[in-house]
């Protein structure tokens, strides 16, 4: 097989496998700060019980995160070592940012808030909480910077020819505020506080419908919900700014978001539909014009159509981003659809009235997981046929001396790692779940001997 | 070429890499012992207690490895692409280690079943051993150095990098970290698990010592070039030589139950073997035997001085901060392991 294509499919699925467990720790964090600020303040049991349950919970998703997340950091190399040459002044600064800002922040801090408890007092817990939250806020910052500029690049030149070509830092502070960076930085926040919510929403709905641990799983329900609700209505804007600046920065990608061919036509917008590659048409239900009011405020607008670009300057699978895309908004109106009509519920004093709405929320845990990968698939394969766009191909920023073979090993090697660690991951998560937000509140520390550590009598106590 | 205090940017930054690369080595370097001697202990309750003692740190030491590939990406991206490509196989299997390791430590007392945790302990034990050994594998090849092509792109077989000075270094490695761990778990515990561990610690110290003269004796035998940087500047013995009195420290230091002043002599041990490594390659970041020219230098693989400029402040602000957070994070954890409800 092709080595583009192997090296592709490998990022793809260690990126998109990664890309599950960074935002859940982002949201959760803020679910976190949340529950342990309401317990400092209240002093109630239930949050301090609430909290420890879901710093458990953040645990073994942090500890995936990072496992598969050091994968990412050296698969440049190994996989892209042309690019990494190409992007090393800009992409390999940001990244040494990341880890020495954001990850040592967030790791240090972690070690307190999962084994601190009783040795440090609540108020140094609660600031090591708050560091790991931002923590991970920071480490979107860096990695999205660098995605960014890949998208938009700004503060660069180019030095050298040919083999020897690469960008470098002009303007440290342009690069990192190319004109995508912010709005895509809050669209990728948001995307992954919505991930936690919506976590700890399906969860507390599932307590509610078995009847479990009710006193704290209706008051984290409602903190949840309140977050999501809050959220996804924001993403709505901030998502629309995102697209904006494709609009403007990224024209072949926004034509290939909608299927839109033809520069001096009216463009639509599609609620979803079918884009045909070979007959350059797309059929389904739209909103005639609709892109072209939001690019130019105008229903009567032309917009910028994938002819104007020569093909092989084309998004490779324009049907692909149009489906992604469409995905993406989809799962997006779902989380604001749904988070209305829990509140609208709340204010009547129904919200945990109907069984079949808890269902809804149970499973409402994909959502987002959903919306987040679409939307990076659309924003990656957007970008194609560049890695860097408008400046450097994804055909030549492949390592030239890592063969098809070595590729196809390290990917199958992956696929069955990842398979397993994901099938362990929703094991564990499950046993957690159902073992439920109890005997967590204890201070006491354990003595040797003590039941909990012998194995097979805690075996027997969780029969 | 700009300087700053009278060195240039790229020797700072090869200077910055070499002290982040030393401190993932002392940090990791304890937790990843801790790891390779587990199955030494054969009780639950003692690989429990072992495992708590890493539980709050090992990922910030871990993070370390993260700066270090980040420095090595950003200041010399062209020895971060030719060395991750060049190492495709031995480093794949050290992240699917990498991978294994976070997880067995994550996953193994979350459940009772003395199978699952068995299991978990072998994958644990055996994933700190090799990726201890893929980490001395890759330092070997990249002293020795590897052949390049006119593009400064590996041009050897993979198969090369199993050669019996890097396998040495490999061994080297091991048993410098199990040391460093077994003396770092007998500050951690008590009664007879510390018993058991001060034996292990004199053991792996033994272990340590033999292999490290076997290398030394290969090196000197048959890669004479790498002394060259000590037979031209003869002042420079002085860290052989502290590295040497630093060794002899351990076992006495072990001996008098001053563990701690045993676990700053094998750091300062760790530190001073890679500032010799780092004077035996410099310029060389890759070196390329066969074609000298080929090489990849701190000064032919450099982003642009700007960069270099940029990244030395962002060191500036970041190593402080990164200090007073893992010094708190350590005093927090200090002393004897206590398990609680929390615990691993």
């Amino acid at each position: 097989m092709d080595v583009e294509i192997l090296a592709r499919v490998q990022f793809g699925f260690t990126i998109g496998f990664h890309y599950i467990y960074p935002p859940l720790s982002i949201g959760l964090g803020l679910i976190l700060v949340i529950l342990e600020g309401l317990y400092l303040k209240t002093g109630d049991k239930i949050y301090e019980m609430a909290v420890r349950f879901w710093i458990r919970i953040f645990a073994l998703i942090f500890g995936i995160g990072v496992a598969t997340g050091i994968i990412m950091e050296f698969e440049f190399g190994t996989n892209w070592a042309t690019y990494s040459k190409y992007v090393g002044d800009i992409f390999g600064s940001a990244l040494a940012a990341e880890g020495i800002f954001a990850f040592a922040l967030e790791s240090g801090f972690l070690g307190i808030l999962i084994f601190g408890w009783n040795r440090v007092g609540p108020r140094i817990h609660f600031l090591s909480t708050i560091m790991v939250f931002f923590g991970s806020l920071f480490s979107a910052v860096w990695i999205v910077v660098a995605n960014s500029w890949q998208q938009t690049p700004a503060g660069y030149h180019i030095v050298g020819e040919g083999l020897n070509a690469r960008a470098e830092i002009t303007d440290f502070w342009a690069m990192v505020f190319n004109p995508s960076s912010v709005d895509r930085l809050l669209h990728v926040w948001i995307g992954a506080i919505l991930a936690g919510a919506f976590l700890v929403l399906s969860v507390n709905a599932w307590y509610m419908l078995h009847k479990k641990h009710l006193e704290i799983a209706r008051p984290t329900f409602k903190i949840a919900l309140t977050v999501a609700t809050i959220f996804s209505l924001l993403q709505l804007f901030i998502g629309d700014r995102s697209a904006d600046k494709v609009a403007q920065y990224q024209p072949a990608k926004l034509a290939a978001m909608e299927g839109h061919y033809d520069s001096s036509a009216v463009a639509d917008m599609y609620l979803f539909g079918y884009v045909n590659k070979k007959a350059e048409t797309t059929t389904g239900v739209k909103i005639p014009g609709g892109l072209s009011f939001l690019t130019h405020g105008s229903f009567k607008a032309p917009v910028t159509g994938l002819r104007a670009f020569r093909p092989e300057d084309r998004p490779s699978q324009v049907n692909s981003v149009f489906q992604f895309y469409h995905l993406m908004v989809i799962m997006g109106l779902a989380m604001i659809g749904l988070s209305l009509f829990g509140c609208w519920l709340w204010w009547r004093k129904k919200l945990f009235d109907h069984r079949w709405l808890l269902w809804i929320f149970a499973w409402s845990v994909m959502l987002p997981q959903v919306a987040n990968q679409a939307g990076w698939f659309t924003a990656e394969m957007g970008r194609q046929p560049w890695v860097v766009y408008g400046l450097l191909r994804t055909s030549d920023a492949l390592s030239k001396v890592v063969t098809a073979n070595q590729i196809l090993f390290s990917l199958i090697l992956f696929t069955i790692v990842y398979i397993v660690l994901f099938a362990l991951f929703l094991f564990l998560l499950n046993r957690k779940i159902q073992h439920g937000p109890v005997d967590y509140g204890t201070k006491e520390p354990i003595e040797d001997g003590n039941r909990r550590d012998n194995p097979l009598l805690e075996h027997e106590q969780a029969q | 070429m700009q300087t700053f205090l009278g060195l240039d940017y790229n020797l700072w930054w090869f200077i910055v890499f070499g002290a982040v690369i030393s401190g993932y080595a002392i940090l990791d370097g304890f937790d990843l012992g801790a790891g390779s001697l587990h199955l030494f202990l054969n009780k639950e309750q003692s690989r429990r207690i072992a495992m708590n003692a890493i539980g709050p740190i090992w990922d910030g030491n871990e993070v370390w490895l993260v700066i270090g590939g980040g420095a090595l990406f950003a200041g010399f991206p062209v020895a971060y692409a030719a060395i991750f490509s060049a190492f495709y196989i031995p480093f794949m299997i050290f992240l699917v280690g990498l991978i294994f390791r976070a997880v067995s430590i994550e996953f193994r007392s979350k459940e009772p079943w003395p199978w699952w945790r068995k299991a978990w302990d072998i994958v644990y034990c055996s994933a700190s051993i090799i990726i201890s050994l893929s980490l001395g594998l890759m330092l070997g090849n990249v002293v020795e150095g590897v052949p390049l092509d006119s593009n400064r792109e590996f041009s050897g077989d993979w198969l090369s990098f199993f050669n019996p000075f890097a396998i040495l270094v490999a061994i080297t490695t091991l048993a410098l970290f199990m040391m460093h761990g077994a003396i770092f778990l007998t500050m951690k515990t008590e009664n007879r698990l510390f018993v058991k561990l001060h034996v292990l610690a004199n053991n792996f110290i033994i272990f340590f010592v033999v292999s490290f003269v076997i290398t030394t004796l290969y090196t000197l035998l048959y890669i004479p070039h790498l002394s060259d940087f000590f037979r031209s500047h003869p002042l420079y013995f002085l860290i052989p030589l502290l590295m040497t009195l630093s060794i002899a420290n351990i076992p006495r230091q072990v001996k008098i139950g001053k563990y701690r002043f045993a676990f700053i002599s094998s750091a300062i041990t760790i530190a001073l073997l890679l500032i010799m490594v780092a004077l035996e390659v410099f310029p060389y970041l890759l070196y390329s035997p066969q074609r000298p020219a080929n090489s990849i230098t701190v000064y032919n693989a450099a982003s642009s001085t700007r960069t270099m400029k940029i990244l030395l402040i962002m060191a500036l602000i970041g190593t402080p901060l990164v200090g007073v957070y893992t010094s708190f994070v350590f005093w927090t954890f200090k002393g004897k392991v206590k398990l609680d409800e929390m615990s691993y």
